[in-house]
C-alpha cells in the first residue's frame, strides 16, 4: 500500500489559522486547545468532588460537630463525589484531555480526523458537567443513592434527590455519554489512519496505546451504562418496572411488580469494571513513557506491555460480577468470575514489573513527574493487592460494603490515577505552556500528597478489617468501633484536609508559572517522542509546519550504546546518529 | 447477559486478532526508513468509513445490551407477552425495500450514473419515512388495544426497542436529507457517492438489527 498521509490526501482539508479570540479559544476545532478545555474543567469539577469530599469526611472524623452536614446532604456529597471523581473528571481528563493533546501530536498528525466533531464533544461535556451541577440546586436537591445509584433505593422515596436530582444524573450521564462517543470515534480513527510516516502501530508511544485501547473499552462499555440509565428514566418517569420490584413502602404496596434490581447490577457493572480499567489503561501509558523518560532508559519488554494493554482490555470484560458477590450469585458463577478476576491480574502485574525493571539500572532523574511516576508503582502496587483479596469469594464476602472496598478502589483507582495525573501534567506543562513549573512547590505538592493520602488510605483497610461499613452517616456506639477506630477515623480526616489544601499549591504552581515560570525550550526533558519534535512550543496549530515528521524508530530509543547523545528522537533517521562516547545504562 | 457476551466477544475478538496480527513479528527496538512500506494508516479506505465501522460496533453493542435486559427481564413471572400488530410485517417490508433501494443507488453513484442518484435517494428515504409511520402507528394499534407502556414489562420493551430502533433511523435520514438536498439543487452523483455508500451501509445495519428484535419479539 502506498503510502500517502491524510493531510496530504484530502486536499480541501486546508488549515486556515483561525483569528478571533471566539474561534481560537471557544469554538476551537484544534485539538490543543479542546484539551487544555477538557482539561480545564475536569479539572474544576474535580476541585468541586474534592470540597464535597471534604464536607463529608468532617461528618466521619468528628461526628455531629458540623451542622451543615446532615444525612441528606452526607448521602448527596458522597454519591455526587463519586460520580464526578469517576467519570467527569478522571474519564474526561485521560481520554478528553491528554487522548486529544498527545494522540495527533505523539502521532504526527495535525489534528483530530474530525476537528468539528471534537469540538461538539468538549461543548457537550460542558453541558453534561452543567446538568449535574444543575442537580443541586432543584427541589429535593442531587440524588443521594451512591454512585452505583442502585435501583429500587434511587428512585423510592426516601432517598436524597429522588424527585428531580436522579433524573438530572441520568440525563447528565446521558449526554456525558454522547460527548464520549464523539470524542472516541475520534480518537479511535486517528490512531488508526492519521499516523505520520514510518509511525507504524508498534511504533507508538505506551500513552497513545493506553489511551486507544480504553477508548475501545468505554465505546463498548459507556453503552451498558446508556442502557441503564435509560431504562430506570423509565421507571422513573413512565413507571414501568424494569428494575422496580413490588415493594411496600410505608406499609403501602406500590404499583411497581416484578422488576429485576439485579439486572440493573448487571447492566451497571458490565460498564462499571471496564470503566475502571478505561481511568487505569490511559494511566498505565503514561505513566511508562514517564518513567522511560526519566530514567533515561527504554521501557522494559515494550511488546509485552502493548499486549497486556490488550489483554486487560479484552478480560476487563468478563469479570464484572466480581462487584455482586452478595447478591446472591450461583456458586459457579462465583467461581467463575473469581477466576477471570484472578487471570487479569496476570497481565497487570507484569506491566508493574517490567515498570520495575525500567527502573533497574536506570539513570534516574528524580524531577516531580519522576516522583509521581515512582509513586505510582507504589500506590497501585498495594492496591491491585487488595484487589486479590476481594477477588476472592470468601473472602470478599466479609470485606464486601465495608471502608475495606473502599480503601481497596481508592488506592487503585483514586490515588494512583490521580498520581500520574499530576505527574503528567507536570511532565507536558512545559509542552503546553512554554515553561516551566517551579520545582520546589512541584517537590511540596508531590510529598503531602503522597504522604497525605498513604495516611488517608492505609488506615481504612484496618476499618475495613473491623467490619466498618461504607456508606453509613454515623456509626453510633457499635461494636466496630472501638476508641481505636474513632481516632483514626478523626485522624484520617485531617489527612483529607490536608491533602485537599495541599492541591491549591498545585493550582497555584500552575498559574504563577504560565507567566514567571523559566522558559523551557522545546525539548526540556531530553525526549523521543514527537511531541516533543514539533518546529514551535507550544505548538501552533497544525503541529508541524509546512511537512510532516517521518518516524525512523520507536519511541524509546534512550542511552543506546555507541550514541553521542542519550536520546534519539523518532524522527532522526539511522544514518543521522551522532556517534560517540558509549552512553551505557551504568555510565 | 450471555448475549451481549457474545457480540461483545465477537467484537473484542476481531479487535484482538487484528491489533495482534498488526504487532506480532514486529521488532519495534530496530529502526529503519521511513519508506513507502511503513504505512501510518491502518486501512486503505476512507477515515469516514472506519468512524462509520467504529460507530456500528457502538451501537451493536447498544442493542445487545437491550437484547440481553430483555431476556432477562423475560424469565420473572410477571411477563405478559404482547400480539404484535400485523402492521409490523408491512413496516418490515417497507424497511427492506428501502434498503434494496439505498444499494441500488448506491451502484449508480459508484458507477456515476447521475440520472439515477436522485429518485434512488428519494425512493429510499421514502420508504424509510413509511417505515417509521408505520411504527408509530403501530405504536398507536397497540394504545388502543390497551397494552400500554406502563402496564406490563413486554410492553414497555416493545416500545423501548422500537423507539430506540426508530431514533437510530432518524439519525440516518439526517444524513439522507443533506444528501438528497445536494442532489436536489444540481450536484453532481460524485460529492455525496461517500455519503450514500455509508449511508447503505448503515441501512443495511439497520434492517438487520430490526429484523433480530422483530424476531424476538414475534417469538417472545
Ligand atoms: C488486580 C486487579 C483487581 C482485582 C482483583 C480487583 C477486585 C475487586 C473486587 C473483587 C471488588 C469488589 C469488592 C466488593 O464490592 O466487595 C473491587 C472493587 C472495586 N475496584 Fe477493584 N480490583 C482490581 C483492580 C482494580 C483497578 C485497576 C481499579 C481501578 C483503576 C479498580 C477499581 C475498583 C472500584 C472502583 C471498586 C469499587 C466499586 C464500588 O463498589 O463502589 N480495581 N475490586
Ligand atoms: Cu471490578
Amino acid at each position: 500500500m502506498a503510502y500517502v498521509s491524510i493531510a496530504d490526501r484530502d486536499h480541501e482539508v486546508e488549515h486556515h489559522d483561525p483569528d478571533t479570540f471566539i474561534s481560537k479559544y471557544v469554538w476551537s476545532q484544534d485539538h490543543k486547545v479542546i484539551a487544555i478545555q477538557y482539561g480545564v474543567l475536569a479539572i474544576l469539577i474535580g476541585l468541586v468532588g474534592m470540597l464535597l469530599s471534604s464536607a463529608f469526611r468532617l461528618q466521619l472524623g468528628f461526628p455531629d460537630m458540623f451542622e451543615f452536614i446532615n444525612p441528606e446532604n452526607y448521602y448527596q456529597f458522597v454519591t455526587i463525589h463519586g460520580m464526578i471523581m469517576v467519570i467527569y473528571l478522571l474519564t474526561a481528563l485521560f481520554l478528553g484531555g491528554f487522548g486529544n493533546y498527545l494522540i495527533p501530536l505523539q502521532l504526527g498528525s495535525r489534528d483530530m480526523v474530525f476537528p468539528f466533531m471534537n469540538m461538539l464533544s468538549v461543548w457537550v461535556y460542558a453541558l453534561s458537567v452543567l446538568i449535574l451541577v444543575a442537580s443541586f440546586f432543584v427541589p429535593g436537591g442531587a440524588t443521594g443513592a451512591g454512585w452505583t445509584l442502585y435501583p429500587p433505593h434511587a428512585i423510592s422515596p426516601g432517598t436524597p434527590g429522588t424527585d428531580w436530582g436522579i433524573v438530572l444524573m441520568l440525563l447528565s450521564l446521558a449526554v456525558f455519554i454522547v460527548a464520549f462517543t464523539m470524542g472516541g470515534l475520534n480518537y479511535v480513527t486517528t490512531v488508526l489512519q492519521a499516523r505520520c510516516k514510518g509511525m507504524t502501530l508498534m511504533r507508538m508511544p505506551l500513552s497513545v496505546w493506553g489511551i486507544f485501547m480504553a477508548t475501545i473499552l468505554g465505546l463498548l462499555a459507556f453503552p451498558a451504562l446508556l442502557v441503564s440509565a435509560i431504562m430506570m428514566l423509565f421507571d422513573k418517569l413512565l413507571g414501568t418496572s424494569f428494575f422496580m420490584p413490588a415493594m411496600i413502602q410505608a406499609g403501602v404496596a406500590t404499583d411497581t411488580v416484578g422488576g429485576s434490581p439485579v439486572l440493573f447490577q448487571h447492566l451497571f457493572w458490565f460498564f462499571g469494571h471496564p470503566e475502571v480499567y478505561i481511568v487505569a489503561l490511559p494511566a498505565f501509558g503514561l505513566v511508562s513513557d514517564l518513567l522511560s523518560t526519566h530514567a533515561r532508559k527504554n521501557i522494559f519488554g515494550y511488546r509485552m506491555m502493548v499486549w497486556a494493554i490488550i489483554a486487560i482490555g479484552g478480560l476487563s470484560f468478563i469479570v464484572w460480577a466480581h462487584h455482586m458477590y452478595v447478591s446472591g450469585m450461583n456458586p459457579y458463577f462465583g467461581f467463575f468470575f473469581a477466576t477471570t478476576t484472578l487471570i487479569i491480574a496476570v497481565p497487570t502485574a507484569l506491566k508493574v514489573y517490567n515498570w520495575v525493571l525500567t527502573l533497574w539500572q536506570g539513570n534516574i532523574h528524580l524531577r516531580v513527574p519522576m516522583l509521581f511516576a515512582i509513586a505510582f508503582i507504589f500506590t497501585f502496587t498495594h492496591g491491585g493487592l487488595t484487589g486479590l483479596f476481594l477477588g476472592n469469594v470468601t473472602i470478599d464476602l466479609p470485606l464486601s460494603d465495608t471502608y475495606f472496598v473502599v480503601a481497596h478502589f481508592h488506592m487503585v483507582m483514586g490515588v494512583s490515577p490521580v498520581l500520574v495525573v499530576f505527574g503528567a501534567i507536570y511532565h507536558w506543562y512545559p509542552k503546553m505552556t512554554g515553561r516551566m513549573y517551579n520545582e520546589t512547590l512541584g517537590k511540596w505538592h508531590f510529598w503531602l500528597t503522597f504522604l497525605g493520602t498513604y495516611s488517608l488510605y492505609l488506615p481504612m483497610h484496618y476499618l475495613g478489617f473491623l467490619g466498618v461499613p461504607r456508606r453509613y452517616f454515623a456509626m453510633g456506639n457499635t461494636e466496630f468501633m472501638p476508641d481505636s477506630a474513632v481516632t483514626l477515623n478523626a485522624s484520617m480526616t485531617i489527612s483529607a484536609l490536608i491533602i485537599a489544601a495541599t492541591q491549591l499549591i498545585f493550582i497555584y504552581n500552575m498559574i504563577w508559572s504560565l507567566k514567571h515560570g523559566e522558559k523551557s525550550g522545546g525539548n526540556p526533558w531530553k525526549s523521543t517522542s514527537l511531541e516533543w519534535q514539533t518546529p514551535d512550543t507550544p505548538p501552533k496549530h497544525g503541529n508541524w509546519g509546512h511537512s510532516l515528521p517521518e518516524v525512523h524508530r520507536w519511541a524509546y530509543d534512550y542511552s543506546v550504546p555507541g550514541q553521542a547523545e542519550d536520546f534519539t528522537p523518532q524522527t532522526v533517521p539511522e544514518s543521522e546518529v551522532p556517534v560517540g562516547r558509549d552512553h551505557g545504562v551504568d555510565s | 447477559m450471555y448475549i451481549t457476551l457474545i457480540f461483545l466477544g465477537i467484537i473484542m475478538a476481531t479487535v484482538i486478532v487484528w491489533l495482534l496480527r498488526q504487532t506480532f513479528n514486529t521488532q519495534p527496538w530496530i529502526s529503519e526508513a521511513a519508506d513507502n512500506e511503513v504505512s501510518g494508516a491502518s486501512m486503505d479506505t476512507n477515515t469516514k468509513a472506519v468512524a462509520l465501522t467504529v460507530f456500528l460496533a457502538v451501537a451493536t453493542s447498544v442493542f445487545a445490551l437491550f437484547i440481553s435486559a430483555y431476556t432477562i427481564r423475560m424469565e420473572e413471572p410477571d411477563w405478559r407477552p404482547i400480539t404484535e400488530p400485523t402492521l409490523l410485517w408491512a413496516n418490515t417490508l417497507m424497511l427492506i425495500l428501502a434498503s434494496i433501494a439505498y444499494h441500488w443507488t448506491r451502484g449508480a453513484a459508484v458507477k456515476g450514473i447521475d440520472s439515477r442518484v436522485k429518485p434512488g435517494l428519494t425512493v429510499a428515504g421514502v420508504l424509510t419515512v413509511l417505515f417509521l409511520i408505520g411504527q408509530l402507528v403501530a405504536w398507536q394499534q397497540l394504545n388502543a388495544a390497551g397494552y400500554y407502556l406502563d402496564l406490563n414489562p413486554a410492553n414497555a420493551f416493545f416500545f423501548l426497542l422500537t423507539a430506540v430502533h426508530g431514533l437510530h433511523m432518524l439519525g440516518g435520514l439526517w444524513v439522507w436529507a443533506r444528501s438528497t438536498m445536494k442532489v436536489w439543487t444540481g450536484a453532481d452523483s460524485d460529492s455525496v457517492r461517500l455519503s450514500i455508500e455509508l449511508c447503505t451501509v448503515y441501512w443495511h445495519f439497520l434492517l438487520l438489527v430490526w429484523i433480530v428484535l422483530f424476531g424476538m419479539l414475534l417469538s417472545t
